[in-house]
């Protein structure tokens, strides 16, 4: 759903797992499935102190 | 004779500049301002009879008392036909003619046209109910704006049929309305990829929703030190969903404690959106909500504090206008709080 957030304008954008579980991974161990939320939320806060002047997204590293 | 009556604004009806924006509704049978250049465009058989002037402040910090005096002034007037401007780009002026049409219709049926700049706040506002012409953004084209203002307004006064939008050059209402065309939508389609393909213009028959998006927020310079809530529009609700959030376009949001928890407990909590398989979150909410993780960054120090509620509402199939509004009441709700920053979580 990245390119919606683009369109619509928001400027720091990290790309999730998925529509039904942006932040999940069900098929996953419940420890590997830690590490990924853990993961797109530390890019989350990478993305709010990284200066943008447009639509940007962030991916998961 | 028909009777045509002008809404202007305190600048235009040559009372004063923004000293005077406060002056609240007259009536002038005098003609002045742009009535001067609309009386010499008036066919045989049609008068300026008479004009309003309200102050652009009286009318915007009080909508609905000004719209009530100023129809009063209207109604005795007794109009065919009602021109509002044009606004140009005076956001307040756009706003005043907009709503006032808006108002002359829906109480008096009497047709009425008004006219302003595309960024103009009034079209946001008012472009579903009311016939708004383009203009540029200053008042060099007048005489050219009121000729269209009161061509158009003679088509709705006779029940002539209006043209589309961009050949009549008012902003579109929304409408879908029923046509013949002389091919099928997939010959269409594929004449149109041809076109794109060639490098050709073409038209769309669907175009899409402009945004005209905010300035990209500063960045948090003190992380350690923030305020960070979590948000989501995808519908993460207490179990029995004690605030009816909808499960599709919701019309509100809530905000739902997490004071002392340290996760979200699938039993506590369910689901209102009907449009993503809802079973992976029913079965571990983090996965929508990351509280678990977002209290691990707490408790290391890599944030000040997690905020003690997390907002949701249900984002499917949501009308823009009615997501702008609600934003803005979750914006309002989280500055309130002395909140530095949002993780705001789709599906």
């Amino acid at each position: 759903m990245t390119p919606v957030a683009e369109m619509v304008g928001s400027h720091r954008i990290v790309q999730g797992n998925g529509i039904v579980q942006p932040l999940g991974s069900a098929e996953s161990s419940p420890e590997e499935e830690h590490r990924l939320r853990r993961r797109i939320m530390e890019r989350a806060l990478d993305a709010l102190s990284t200066p943008v002047d447009k639509p940007t997204v962030f991916r998961p590293s | 004779m028909t009777r045509v009556v002008l809404y202007l604004n305190q600048f235009f009806g040559q009372i004063g500049g923004e000293d005077m924006a406060g002056v609240p509704p007259r009536f002038t049978s005098e003609v002045l301002g742009p009535g001067r250049a609309l009386a010499g465009l008036l066919a045989e058989g049609e008068e300026l009879a008479g004009t309003i002037i309200c102050g652009d402040n009286y009318f915007s910090d009080q909508p609905e008392k000004a719209a009530a005096e100023c129809l009063g002034h209207v109604r005795l007037a007794a109009p065919d036909i009602f021109l509002a401007g044009p606004a140009f780009n005076a956001g307040r002026y756009g706003v005043a003619c907009g709503a006032l049409c808006k108002c002359v219709l829906a109480e008096l049926g009497v047709p009425a046209v008004t006219a302003m700049f595309e960024e103009n706040p009034g079209v946001d506002l008012f472009h579903r109910e009311v016939l708004i012409l383009h203009t540029g953004q200053n008042a060099a084209t007048m005489r050219e704006t009121l000729a269209r203002m009161l061509r158009l307004a003679r088509k709705l006064r006779a029940g002539e049929p209006l043209g589309k939008p961009r050949d009549e050059s008012y902003f579109p209402r929304g409408y879908v309305v029923g046509e013949l065309a002389e091919k099928p939508a997939a010959e269409r389609a594929v004449d149109m990829l041809l076109a794109k393909l060639a490098g050709q213009p073409f038209e769309t028959e669907v175009p899409l929703p402009a945004f005209d998006p905010p300035q990209a927020p500063e960045p948090l310079k003190d992380m350690a030190h923030a305020k960070v809530a979590l948000v989501t529009d995808g519908g993460l609700v207490p179990a029995g969903n004690p605030d009816g959030i909808e499960v599709s376009a919701a019309t509100k949001f809530a905000a739902y404690s997490v004071v002392g928890l340290e996760r979200l407990e699938p039993a506590n909590y369910d689901v209102s959106h009907g449009g993503y398989d809802n079973r992976y979150v029913k079965q571990d909410p983090h996965r929508l909500v990351p509280l678990d993780v977002a209290r691990e960054l707490e408790r290391e120090g890599r944030i000040g504090q997690v905020y003690d509620q997390f907002l949701t509402t249900t984002g499917l199939s949501n009308p823009v206008n009615n997501s702008r509004r609600l934003g803005r009441g979750m914006a309002e709700h989280l500055k309130a709080a002395g909140v530095d920053a949002v993780i705001l979580t789709s599906t």
